[in-house]
């Protein structure tokens, strides 16, 4: 227990510095592009797959569930559109994306650290965890929404996929259930929690890289670690805002 | 001139340096000796302000470090190039960027004049023709001389310098060795050089510092080493055949 506030202490010190003023605008602008790059571009293909397999498992895991016909069949629609809204693309998504994302940041930097590079960094006068840690959160709390968003359009077209090549269910019917009852606020929730993922899936690897100590069998602990506790504060987070938000 | 008084350092019970006083002399190479683990990387780094001493101070040409607050140790470190053990250069950045670093961060030179001063100390270090490639595909020796170039490229007033012949074969360590030395002399440089290499030692020791146990042991300088008796030292110096025969001579 002591030992868990003692992290969390040095975790908000470590924030503390990664939000200094910069020293080179410049250089970071350019960080923060190179890390735009890299976590959108080496996230898509992954979330693609991922979002079009839910979306078309969801949907037909709602047309077998639904066996009375009093309950019509645009429900799945609307049951595929809101379980992708609501939870599947910001919390499911953030949490395949601690796991790749934060794996690889803790490593990178922890990597830096027992290399010296933080060191070398230091030596010449950069605050070196404003260096590197900044540009990955601004970077993640730009792109991660984004392809949040996406994720939302395409594991709903994956339902319409099923909607379309199916018999016990039409495209139309899938459709109209998309649009039935749509609430904005959803979506502004949804977007809301996912800034929160994306600073706790940068902001937690990083700082389990920049303390690590020894050596490559410790930047294996250390990116295990990161992914093991961002994963649980992505969920403890969700279900606050979850009861703050909707209830 | 860099002078330590009375730095003492401790990792949690462990206490590492005991009470160390050093001046490190201007234009000249300064040794700091000693066996694996005996403190000298943690030394250095307590010098430089990686890590905080537990009490004394170090100041730069009588600027102490030890009281200034961020910026001040900012500009001071500004005026510090360091070459690390495992050269530690940005390995996602080319041989260019890595050498360009310190010069965008601090300067606000023009592109082509960065480029024209990233070329000098390639060259400096004789290193052509490596502009764009990544430090994985280097040779140690190259890496070391890449560290070298980012380490002076801002023409700094103190270089120190963690084993830099550690982990090469020994011609490339002489040449190295050869280039610190010249570096050292054409800038008049206060150079700090960690090793336990009695090669280098002969070569370029004009002021040896011998670390013991996180302790001050001797302090001389090459020809004084070989006349003196002291035990630790000599276990030190004498542990090669070839050293023991050199003595005899
Ligand atoms: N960051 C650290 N935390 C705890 N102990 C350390 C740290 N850095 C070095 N040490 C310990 O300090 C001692 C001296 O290390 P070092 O200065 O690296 O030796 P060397 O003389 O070979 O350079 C070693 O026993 C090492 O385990
Ligand atoms: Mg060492």
């Amino acid at each position: 227990m002591l030992k868990a506030l003692h992290h969390i202490g040095k975790y908000f010190i470590l924030l503390g510095r990664v939000f200094k003023k910069p020293d080179n605008f410049k250089l970071y602008g350019r960080q923060i592009i190179n890390e735009m790059a890299s976590l959108g571009l080496g996230s898509l293909g992954l979330i693609s797959i991922i979002s079009l397999f839910m979306g078309a498992v969801v949907t037909i895991q709602t047309v077998a569930a639904i066996d009375s016909p009093l309950i019509p069949l645009y429900t799945v629609g609307y049951a595929t559109r809101q379980s992708f809204i609501l939870e599947l693309a910001p919390t499911i998504m953030c949490l395949i994306l601690a796991g790749k994302i934060g794996s690889n940041i803790s490593s990178e930097i922890g990597t830096m650290r027992i290399t010296e590079q933080i060191d070398a960094l230091e030596i010449m006068g950069v605050n070196s965890a404003s260096y590197l840690i900044s540009p990955k959160i601004t970077a993640a709390l730009v792109t991660i929404p984004i392809i949040v968003i996406y994720s939302m359009f395409l594991g709903v077209f994956g339902g319409w996929l099923v909607g379309a090549y199916s018999s016990s269910l039409s495209a139309e019917d899938y459709l109209y259930g998309l649009r039935w009852d749509f609430k904005t606020f959803h979506v502004i929730y949804a977007l809301f929690k996912t800034l929160f993922f994306a600073f706790i899936i940068t902001s937690i690897p990083s700082y389990h890289g920049y303390y690590t100590r020894g050596g490559a069998l410790e930047i294996g602990k250390s990116s295990t670690k990161s992914v093991v506790y961002s994963s649980i504060t992505i969920l403890v987070v969700n279900y606050i805002l979850t009861q703050l938000l909707l209830l | 001139m860099i002078e330590v008084k009375n730095i003492n350092k401790s990792f949690g019970e462990k206490q590492i340096l005991k009470d160390v006083s050093i001046s490190f002399i201007r234009g000249k190479i300064n040794l700091i000796i000693g066996a694996s683990g005996s403190g000298k990387s943690v030394l250095t780094k307590c010098i430089v302000g990686l890590h905080e001493v537990d009490s004394g101070n170090v100041s730069y040409d009588g600027r102490e470090f030890g009281g200034m607050n961020f910026s001040q140790r900012k500009e001071v470190r500004k005026e510090i190039g360091m070459l690390f053990q495992g050269s530690a250069l940005f390995d996602s950045l080319t041989v260019e960027e890595n050498v360009r670093f310190p010069l965008e961060m601090y300067t606000k030179k023009s592109d082509a004049e960065i480029l024209e001063r990233v070329n000098f100390c390639l060259n400096r270090v004789q290193l052509d023709n490596v502009n764009h490639l990544y430090p994985a595909e280097l040779s140690g020796g190259m890496q070391k001389r890449v560290g070298i170039a980012r380490a002076i490229a801002l023409n700094p007033k103190y270089l120190f310098c963690d084993e830099p012949n550690s982990g090469l074969d020994p011609q490339t360590g002489i040449v190295i060795d050869n280039l610190i030395k010249e570096i050292t002399h054409e800038y008049n440089i206060t150079t700090i050089v960690i090793t336990h290499d009695m090669n280098s030692v002969m070569e370029t020791g004009e002021n040896i510092t011998f670390i013991y146990k996180g302790e001050k042991w001797w302090q001389g300088n090459k020809e004084e080493i070989l006349k003196e008796d002291n035990k630790e030292l000599c276990d030190f110096v004498y542990a090669s055949k070839i050293m023991r025969k050199f003595r005899e001579v």
